[in-house]
């Protein structure tokens, strides 16, 4: 039975990584779950300074989901290099670093600092809805999506993923830029803008007013535009978007993901991304299917 | 200890007002706790996912249940408050840093506490364990009153009403500039405004203060930087003028923190 997939070149042991913002750069959660069972732990994005994020509070709660506006707070790429990703280092686990930036030249500058450093590929994000520049406003517009895709694999060492919003008219239009830019790879999706008033304070639930919602309430939406873009691209696609357990995973490997990422469901059970690989496997054995790629956009 | 997900099992819970509770839960979480941390308790409710900070109580003397007092606030805590002896009930812990119970060595020790506040100074007051040294000033809204006859124990009890129906009138503060005596160190757990006058007033006599504080938070554990206050300077973790309340806190030096 084979749980290995291979996106760009890059072999993983299996197809499940955590989402970028959900896992802190990996310690957090080491506690918890065994690093070196993961796929790859994908860190929180970072940008070439340090960022505070946005003011609290940053969180909401809402039906099967959350709002979140953290605003990609972020210790720059200088303490990713030094603390976190030497730490990852002593696990048996690919490293994505995600990136982010408010220019095409922030993001230029964290992607250069990462070409000398020990990590399996990138992830760049252009897709946070919570930051007023940069960030989702690449990745609004096709043209915009397509020349930073170019920018940045041209810098980039490792093969790149580019994070594709949902919030958007046509997804696949912004996939197809980002393939045609040279993405490696897209993993989608990021949250969607959304909003929560508190009735009886008459108040925005978040300072940010608007957040990104995730969830197990968005996996529909997400499981839609992983099959819309799967169809229309080459490159391997990345589902994101409410994974609760391995049905859900395999949902999206169906849909036409090659590897899933868990994320905000990792703050329910912090031992899921384990017992997703653990559930996965079960599936194979008992649909006597001999190699997770043969699921690969099965369905039917 | 490491953190972990575990169940537990409710041992009691009772009703103080209407809309405190009390319960009684074994956990293995229950082994470690120290003063000021604090658990997550996950409704069973499968539409509201993330897990409710509560803050410890108290620990029974064999360690090996948790007590937690808390408000009924939302659909969560309401679920909380239905549970029953016997009942499972899911819980990340032990979280937090909790009080620096060594710096009130042989101190003079003012406790402050407000509201839901209050409850984890009797964990703290009984881990300090000299009644002698503590004054506890506990404020609270009108005469649903909670754990001050308890608290009486382990320390000299004041207590503040914003109506005035018991004690002093007014808040913590007011009750603190009645007292003769002096503190050398407060420590304090309660809404942000309680916080903040406590933190004047101890910058303005020079008394060192640590301020339990909260804030929405989601993963309980450091990850998702959900649950931040603004620091005086950069914190050594996140790099910037923000520190996790889940992790570096709950509890702060005063003069750390920008309330």
């Amino acid at each position: 039975m084979n749980l290995s997939v291979n996106i760009a070149g890059t072999l993983f042991k299996n197809p499940v990584m955590v989402a970028s913002g959900t896992f802190g750069s990996g310690k957090e959660y080491s506690e918890f779950v065994d690093l070196n069972k993961l796929g790859a732990v994908v860190t929180k994005g970072v940008a070439s300074t340090p960022w505070p994020g946005n003011p609290t509070p940053r969180i909401a709660e809402t039906y099967s989901g959350m709002l979140n506006a953290i605003g990609l707070q972020n210790p720059g790429i200088d303490v990713l290099i030094e603390r976190d990703l030497k730490f990852l280092k002593d696990f048996d686990t690919r490293v994505i670093v995600n990136v982010c930036g408010k220019t095409t030249g922030e993001y230029l500058e964290t992607v250069e600092k990462l070409t000398a450093a020990d990590v399996d590929m990138l992830e760049i994000n252009v897709s946070c809805p919570n930051v007023k520049e940069g960030a989702i406003a690449f990745g609004q517009n096709a043209k915009s999506l397509y020349d930073i895709t170019k920018e940045v694999k041209k810098k980039a060492k490792q093969p790149i993923i580019m994070k594709l919003s949902p919030n958007v008219t046509d997804i696949t239009e912004m996939a197809l830029a980002a393939e045609a830019g040279g993405a490696d790879a897209l993993s989608l999706i990021n949250t969607i803008t959304a909003m929560k008033i508190d009735i009886h304070r008459r108040s925005f639930a978040l300072a940010n007013k608007t957040g990104g919602l995730s969830g197990p309430a968005i996996k529909p939406i997400a499981v839609r535009m992983v099959y819309q873009c799967a169809k229309m691209v080459k490159i391997p696609i990345i589902g994101i978007g409410g994974i609760a357990n391995s049905d859900d995973a395999i949902e999206f490997i169906l849909a036409g993901a090659t590897a899933v990422q868990v994320g905000m469901m990792n703050f329910v059970t912090p031992t899921l991304t384990a017992e997703i690989i653990g559930g996965i496997g079960d599936y194979l054995k008992k649909y006597n299917v001999p190699d997770i790629n043969d699921l690969i956009g099965a369905v039917s | 200890m490491r953190k972990v997900k575990t169940e537990g099992i409710v041992v009691s819970q009772n009703k103080i007002t209407d809309v405190i509770f009390d319960i009684w839960i074994q956990t293995v979480i229950a082994k470690d706790a120290k003063a000021g941390q604090f658990v997550g308790v996950y409704p069973h409710d499968g539409t509201i996912l993330l897990p409710r900070p509560l803050s410890i109580c108290e620990v029974s003397p064999d360690k090996e249940k948790i007590r937690l007092v808390y408000r009924v606030a939302g659909k969560g805590t309401a679920e909380f408050a239905d549970y029953q002896a016997g009942d499972k009930v899911l819980l990340l812990g032990v979280l937090g840093n909790g009080f620096p119970v060594n710096e009130a060595d042989g101190k003079q020790v003012f406790l402050f506490g407000g509201g839901i506040g209050i409850p984890p100074l009797l964990y703290l007051a009984k881990t300090i364990a000299r009644p002698d040294a503590v004054d506890i000033f506990l404020g609270y809204r009108d005469n649903a009153i909670f754990l001050a006859g308890e608290l009486k124990a382990y320390g000299m009890v004041q207590i503040a009403t914003e109506d005035g129906s018991i004690g002093t009138k007014g808040n913590v503060i007011d009750a603190a500039c009645l007292s003769a005596k002096k503190a050398d160190i407060i420590m304090a757990c309660g809404p942000m405004p309680m916080l903040r006058a406590i933190k004047a007033y101890a910058s303005e006599r020079g008394i060192k203060a640590y301020l339990s504080l909260e804030e929405r938070m989601a993963c309980g554990v450091g990850a998702c930087l959900g649950c931040v206050c603004k620091t005086t300077k950069a914190d050594s973790n996140t790099n910037v003028h923000n520190a996790r309340i889940c992790t570096e806190g709950p509890v702060f030096e005063a003069g750390y923190v920008e309330l």
